[in-house]
Formats: C-alpha cells, structure tokens, sequence
C-alpha cells in the first residue's frame, strides 16, 4: 500500500489522494452493542412474559414505566458524570430530600397558595436540586476533590436532612391530587376513544362477536406521529450522507432496522392505547432522553463532555474549559435528582424517610449495564435507557414470579457483573 | 558459519482485515547488536511481541528457533524462562515504589511470602553499578528521570538472568547524554556476551553501536545490512523503498514584518513557588517565519510554550504577550487559541489526544465553532472536515472512524497536527513535533511546517535535534536553564554554535 508514502513534496491544497476516499461506516457494527442490549431486553421480556403470562399486560407495562421512570431520569444525569470521569453517589439521598421539601411545601408549611401550588413547587424543588448539584460539583471541579468523596458526604448529609425535615422517622401527606398525576396520572384523553370493532351483545350480556376493544386516540395519534417521525428522520439523514457523497448503510439493513424499531414502537403504543393511554411519566422520560440523545451526539457541550472523560489534559489544551463543564454536569446531575424524587413523592402519595435509599445504586448499574466505561469518556444514552429497563423489567417480572426480594439483589448484581464482563470480554477480543 | 542465537523464520501475523506482518524473516547472532529499522506503522513493535509471547504461539505462522530448539511461547513467562527480555518504549515501573521493589517485582527475595529487604536491596546495589547507576535502592522511581529509569528497567532485566535483551525505541525520550551512556552500557553488554536487539528510529545511534540491520517495511522484512554495509543513507534507502535526496523539503522563506511577541517572561514552579523556570524571556517571531528553540532537555522550552499557552503551566506568570505590536490576553487557552495561538504538544497521548476517540473528533475538538451552528454539530460538515484534513496531512487510516490510539506515532501526531491547522492559527508552536516518528513521516510533518510558514503565519519549533532545527528554521534561540542565552540566524548556524551557546550560558549562570 504506501511504499511511495511520503518525500512527494505536497502544496497546500488538499488532494483527492487514493487514500482519501470516503469510506463508509457501517453504523451497524458500531452499534452492534447497541442491538445487542435491546435484543437482550427484548429476550429477558419474552421470558417473564412466558414464564408469568402477565409481563406485556397493557396494565401491568404502565406500572412497569412508572415503577422504574425515577431511575432512568437521573440515569441520563448519572451517565454524563461517569462520562466525564466522575460518579454521584448522593442521587438517592437527594432525590429523598427533595422529595421531602416537595410534601412540606405542599401539605405542612403554611406558604400560601402560590408557594404551595404544586407546578411552583415543582420548579423550586427543581432549581434547589440543581443548587445542590453545584454545591457538590464545586468542590469537585475548582478544589479536584474526588466525586466520590464529596458524594459520599453528600448521601450522608441529604439523607439526614430528608429524615430531620419530615421531623425523623413520619411521613408526610397526603400529596395533592394534582401533584400525583406526574406519577400515576395518564395523558389526557382530548381526541376521544375509538373502539376497535364493535362489540354486538346478546340478551344474556355476553359478547357474542367483536372484541370491545377502545383505543385511546390521543396516545395513538401522538405513538403513531413519533414513530413516523422517527422513519423520516432516518430516511433523511440518510439522503443528506449520499448527497454528499458518503455511503450510508446497506439500505435491506436500515428498513429491516427501521421496520423493526417502528413495529416495537407501535406495539406498545397499542399495549398503552387499549388501557389508559400514555403515563404522563412515560412522556415526560420520553422528552427527556430525545433531549439528552440530541446533546450527547449533536451539540459542541456533549461532545465536550466525551472530550473531557477521554483526556482532560488534551482537553484542556484544546481551549475547554473543563472546570465549569464539570460544574454543569453536576447540576443537571442535581435537576434531574430533584426530578426523581419528585417521581418517587408523586408515586408515593407521600414524602417517606427513606425515598430513594439505595436507588443510586440502581441508577449507576443502569449506566454500566448499558455500557459505559468507568474510565470516562464512553457511554450512550440509549444504551442506558435499556440497561435502566433492564433493571426494571427484571425487578417487576420477579416480583410478579414471587422471587424472594432477597434473591433479586442477587440475580440483580450477577446480571450487573455479567454485562460489564461481557463488554470487557468483546473489547479485549476485537 | 556465525551461530544464530535466535531465528525467526517466516512469520506471518494477520489482525482482523489487516495483514501486520508477512513472511518476515529474522536472524540474529550470538553476541552481536542487531538493529530493527523500520517505518512507524512496518511491524517492528508487532514482530517483538510475537517473539516475546504477548502474541502467543499459535495466533501467528512461522517459525521461532532460539538455541538451535523451536519454541512456542504462551507468554512472557515462556520468554522470560528462556532470558529473552524486553524493554518497551513505555517504560512498565511503578512510580510510587522504590528502585529495588521495582527490579524484584513479581521476584522477590523472599522465604514464605517474607521479603528479604537485605538480600534484595544488596542484589539491586550489585545490579545497579553493571548499569552505572549509584542511586539508593529505596529511591522511588517517581524520583529519578527517564534517563535513569530506563537504566532501572536493564537492571531489572539483568536480574532475570537475561541472554537476549531486547529494546524497543530506548532513547525515545533520553537527552544525549543519557542516550550516549546507554548506547555505551549495550556495548559493555556485548563484551559480556549478551545479545541485543535494538528498535530505533535514530540512525546515528544504530550507525555506532549495531553489528547488523535488519530493514522492515509494510510487513516485510526487506533486507539486513552487515556493518560494512550500514550508512545512515543506506538504511534510509532501504526503510522508504527509495532514496531521499533531502531530508528537509526545500524552502524559499518570505519573511514578513514581526507578528508575534513575547517581553520579559517570567514563570515560577507550579509547586515551589520560589524555583523561577522561565527567567526573563525576550523572544519574537515574524509572518512567515519558522523559529527554532534549541536547547537540552529541562532548558524550560516546553515550559516555556505551555506559560505563553493559556498559562497551561507555571504559576506567578509575568510579562507581555503582543501580537502586531498590541498587547494580547493569553490568559487561557480559550483567549490563546481566540487570539491565533496554537501549541501542538510534545506528549501527543498525554496531552495531545483523545485515545479512546477517532480522528475526526479529535481533529474538531479545538474548534467545534467551526463545525457547528448555536452549539449544534453539524454532522456532514464535521465529516467534511475531517476527510480533508485527514487527506491534507495524509493520515494513513481506513477512515476518519479509526480510534486514534489505534494508530501508529507518526499517524497520531498528523492527527494533532491536523487539530491545530482546522483552529486556523496564525502562530503555531510545535513542540518536539517529531519526536518517536519515522523518517517518512518526519518528511511529511516539515513539509506541513514549510507549507504554513510560506502561508505566512508564524512558526515556533521546539526541538532537541539539532540538525532538524539547522534543516528546518530561519532564525534559532538557544535555551538553557530557563533563559534564552542565544540568537542566531539559521544560516550561521551550527551544532557546535548552539552547544557553545548552552555552555556559555551556564557559566554565565554560574
């Protein structure tokens, strides 16, 4: 190939060298990590689905998103910490703090009722969360205190204001109506229902031909709006690489990869339509990760992050600034801890001394099970939204399967071990 | 009839879709120094490992036959067993221990799992002076400089009893000095009847010492040269499959008006605070102009550069920075790289890349404005990009998606290169920009520099070979002991002149 590499005294202009042509990638080995984790989630559904018969129950999905959304949103934060090099260990005890401040904001302080008005004190309770988050990431950014340490001090002082703010070991509520909804409530029904097929009944009341089925319009015009969304995006993205003269992937693979994502996605759309439409939690996950896909792989400060967790001397010295940008994953670490434990009060009806205990344990299995590296600088948000499900679908299937809760935790950290050993095992080999 | 020490026969390593090495051949004799030449990239470090069982027996074709028996190694241990050592470029010491836990690491002195500090701590002594070093054995390696911890690693081999020692790029990082001792320390080798094997870019050097070459390119091996035979050209021939008229592209210098302009630079220790690196430094760089910093290693040039470079190093900085005669904020590298500042790194992996990333996010991260609208990256552009950087500065990789610590030095440092031309400098300082690579891309890394220069932007060369700074400048300083101690015009120029320069200046300091 290059025995007549280099004394061909170039000029300035770039040439179309023979080496220079564009070659493609193929994106689907890249992601081929990727696949794997929702072939494997998929896989882990279909056995809790055959082994209890209740798993892809339309109501049992819903619990299924709502048991496990606190999670996956601090995930999203947790994930651009490991990225950049970091770990937060306080999520849980914040998430418990916050969720605190929410219900005595609400239900004990006499605030009056714009300070109590639950949209208000949501937002409060959110811009503290990012306040604490900046507290904690100014220690670690400006003064190189090691995140886990100063995390660590944070878990302990959050848990304990938790538990002195709700005057030690009470609960308090009952949490407005209002405020629950973030929770259990459902996307409003503005487009009516349909039903499927008529049922006809008979003089003894029974269903003699139809199903009775009724689908709530509104969640499957907007499923239905962002599934196609979703095929278009793809298809122009692909138009505009050809256009410039890039090779896209073979095109069987993305219709096969499209046609197979889109009929997922429309399944469950159906799954959510038939019982009570979308949970507004589920929407608002939803936002969440396209917004944190688009800044992890479209936006200067994502790819920034990544820059600072694979070198951050060679960082540096490209011009970023590395100690604000670790500030600022630490607050939106912060927000979206506020987020979750706000999740956890809502779920709850009530703000509990021990909400969120132990659930940044859960939240940072989520980000390694989808594949990020403890080192920094590698990681996906998809993948930690499916190792996060991982999570949760095996909790819930082993719950309804009547495993021991003890016995979970096992299954739970083997499956944990075994995700990073294979990842590890797949590096090393290729 | 020379008796061969060791044989490799036809060895053949294939890596998924990329053929390293094909049917390379390699024969050594007993007792001699035989040298590796080859290009970054020909296989040299990949047919070291094989002999040295990182690559085990089995995942290569051919044949090892070390005293006259095959062997298949399944590791280091095997080779080790037979006293084949080797020494690699990055140094494998731990920092935090002292020189003798280092040289008995994993072979301690010791009954029943207790170390016996006295008998090792009197082995490490014995083995110490073999190599000339008259360090305490509790020294911690952190401690000593790379001179010396290259001679640690030796002595760390000659405790394991070691025939044939083989070393990959030792005097990488050495100033002359330590290198020359080194070079003098295999030769004492040789008279004691230790075989070695010698992986050098540094033809000189091989030139003094080595009884044999042997010449890979591409994977192959191409020929081996006898003493007689071996001559810096000879062997240059041989490594790029064709001579080199030059070894310095030709130049026809337009030196404009003075551009960029440092005054009375002081920097201090970052951690001793009263220790002054940078004493007073004058120095200014006209458009088109290519500036050599000459002087040995620890004059303070790279402090230098990394001070004027967003105060990337140093504390209590003092002094002006102006460009067109104006006084500039330099004071980050944000405003550095703002103002048309660019500092290409003499530690590409340290400081240089991303090695977990490809190329072409390593070529964008200095400047994601460029490639980018309200802080969105524009995709196709940044492609765009990073294909016609990659071409300009002829990085030889499948694609733009190539991890850059998969790619070999000379390649890693076009990847930086190309990083600091996308940001568009006008003054670009390069640090040791050829350090660890081969001669072709050497060619190619001047070339860029003669290219940016005839641009008409100011250039900065920090370099610790002499002839490439006599090769490639206008006008050379002279450093030493944090202060300039002499200027000259390239053209009066000499290797003599600039030592004469060094050593004056330390009387001066004196």
């Amino acid at each position: 190939m290059s025995t007549d590499i280099a004394p061909t005294p170039q000029t300035g202009v770039a040439q179309d060298v023979q080496t220079g042509t564009r070659v493609p990638v193929s994106s689907f080995v890249s992601n081929l990590r990727e696949y794997g984790l929702i072939l494997a989630l998929i896989a882990i559904m279909v056995f809790f689905q055959l082994t209890t018969g209740t798993l892809f129950k339309p109501v049992n999905l819903s619990n299924l998103v709502q048991q496990n959304s606190f999670i996956i949103v601090m995930a999203l934060g947790m994930l651009l910490v490991i990225v950049s090099g970091h770990i937060d260990l306080s999520v849980g005890s914040v998430a418990g703090f916050i969720g605190a401040l929410a219900a005595m904001m609400m239900v004990i302080w006499p605030l009056g009722g714009f300070f109590s008005n639950p949209l208000i004190v949501a937002i409060i309770c959110l811009v503290i969360g990012g306040a604490i988050g900046a507290a904690q990431g100014y220690w670690i950014a400006y003064h190189r205190i090691p995140s886990f340490i100063v995390t660590l001090a944070g878990m302990l002082v959050f848990r304990g204001l938790c538990q002195g703010l709700l005057g030690g070991g009470s609960s308090v509520g009952p949490l407005p109506d209002s405020f629950k909804a973030l929770s259990s409530g459902f996307l409003p029904e503005v487009l009516g229902t349909w039903t499927l097929i008529p049922p006809t009944i008979n003089a003894a009341g029974k269903t003699v031909f139809g199903s009775g089925i009724t689908l709530n319009m509104t969640t499957v015009v907007l499923g239905v709006i962002a599934v196609l969304a979703y095929a278009i995006s793809g298809i122009r993205a692909r138009k505009t690489r050809e256009k410039h003269g890039y090779e896209a992937e073979p095109f069987a693979l993305f219709v096969v990869k499209t046609v197979v994502i889109s009929a997922l996605a429309l399944f469950f759309v159906y799954q959510f339509a038939v019982y009570r439409g979308f949970p507004i939690v589920l929407v608002v996950m939803g936002i969440l990760v396209a917004f944190f896909v688009f800044i992890t792989r479209h936006t200067t400060i994502g790819r920034r992050v990544y820059a600072m967790g694979g070198n951050i001397k060679a960082a540096q010295l490209s011009g970023i600034k590395t100690e604000r940008l670790t500030l600022l994953v630490f607050v939106n670490m912060g927000m979206l801890s506020a987020l979750g434990g706000l999740i956890i009060a809502a779920r709850l009806g009530q703000a509990v001394p021990a909400a969120g205990l132990g659930s940044e344990l859960d939240v940072i299995a989520a980000v390694f099970i989808g594949g990020a590296s403890a080192m920094g600088g590698v990681g996906q948000v998809i993948s930690t939204v499916v190792g996060g499900f991982i999570m949760g679908v095996m909790n819930n299937g082993m719950s309804i399967m009547g495993v021991n809760v003890d016995w979970q935790q096992v299954v739970k950290g083997l499956v944990l071990l075994g995700a990073v050993v294979f990842d590890v095992y797949n590096k090393n080999k290729s | 009839m020379p008796s061969y020490i060791l044989e490799m026969r036809d060895i053949t390593k294939t890596f998924p879709g990329v053929k390293a090495l094909s049917n390379v051949s390699l024969k050594v004799e007993e007792g001699e120094i035989h040298a590796i030449c080859g290009e970054n990239g020909a296989g040299k470090s990949t047919l070291m490992k094989v002999l040295s069982g990182v690559y085990p027996a089995g995942d290569y074709e051919g044949k090892i036959i070390y005293r006259g028996e095959e062997c298949q190694f399944k590791g280091i241990h095997d080779s080790e067993g037979k006293g084949i050592v080797i020494i690699h470029q990055e140094l494998a010491l731990v920092p935090m221990l002292s020189i003798a836990e280092n040289i008995f690491l994993g072979n301690e002195h010791a009954k029943f799992g207790v170390i016996d500090w006295a008998a090792n701590e009197k082995r490490t002594r014995d083995l110490l002076k073999k190599v000339g070093l008259s360090e305490d054995p509790k020294t911690l390696i952190t401690n000593i400089g790379t001179g010396k911890q290259q001679l640690v690693e030796i002595a760390k081999a000659l405790s394991k009893e070691v025939e044939l020692l083989i070393l990959d790029e030792p005097t990488a990082s050495l100033s002359e000095k330590d290198s020359q001792a080194l070079l003098d320390l295999l030769l004492e080798f040789k008279r004691e009847g230790i075989t070695s094997i010698i992986i050098s870019h540094k033809l000189n050097e091989i030139n003094r010492v080595a009884d044999h070459v042997t010449v890979i390119r591409d994977g192959r091996s191409i020929e081996t040269l006898d003493r007689s035979e071996i001559s810096e050209d000879r062997i240059i021939t041989s490594m790029v499959g064709r001579s080199l008229e030059d070894r310095y592209p030709p130049r026809d210098p337009k030196i404009g008006e003075v551009y960029f302009q440092v005054k009375n630079w002081s920097v201090y220790h970052p951690l001793h605070a009263d220790r002054q690196v940078i004493k007073n430094i004058d120095l200014n760089v006209r458009k088109g102009e290519v500036v050599g910093i000459a002087g040995l290693m620890g004059a303070g040039r790279t402090e230098f550069a990394m001070s004027v470079f967003g105060r990337s190093y140093g504390r209590k900085i003092t002094g002006e920075v102006e460009l067109h005669g104006k006084p500039v904020d330099v004071s980050t590298v944000g405003k550095a790289v703002k103002h048309g500042l660019a500092y290409v790194t003499e530690d590409r992996k340290v400081f240089g890349l991303n090695l977990i990333e490809d190329i072409k996010n390593n070529i964008t991260i200095a400047n994601l404005k460029g490639v980018s609208t309200n802080g969105v990256i524009n995709d196709l552009r940044e492609l765009d990009v990073a294909n016609e950087y990659r071409t300009k500065t002829n990085i030889r990789s499948p694609s733009v998606y190539q991890k850059t610590g998969n790619l070999s030095g000379g390649n890693q440092q076009k990847v930086v290169l190309s990083k600091w031309l996308f940001a568009n400098p006008e003054v670009l300082i390069l640090d040791e920009p050829t350090r660890g690579i081969d001669v072709g891309a050497k060619y190619e890394i001047y070339t860029i520099i003669a290219r940016l220069a005839a641009e008409g932007r100011a250039i900065i060369v920090i370099s610790s070979e002499m002839p490439e700074l006599l090769g490639i400048s206008d006008r050379i300083y002279v450093m030493n002991e944090g202060a300039i101690v002499g200027e000259m015009p390239a053209s009066e120029a000499s290797q003599e002149k600039i030592m004469r320069a060094i050593v004056r200046g330390e009387g001066k300091a004196a």
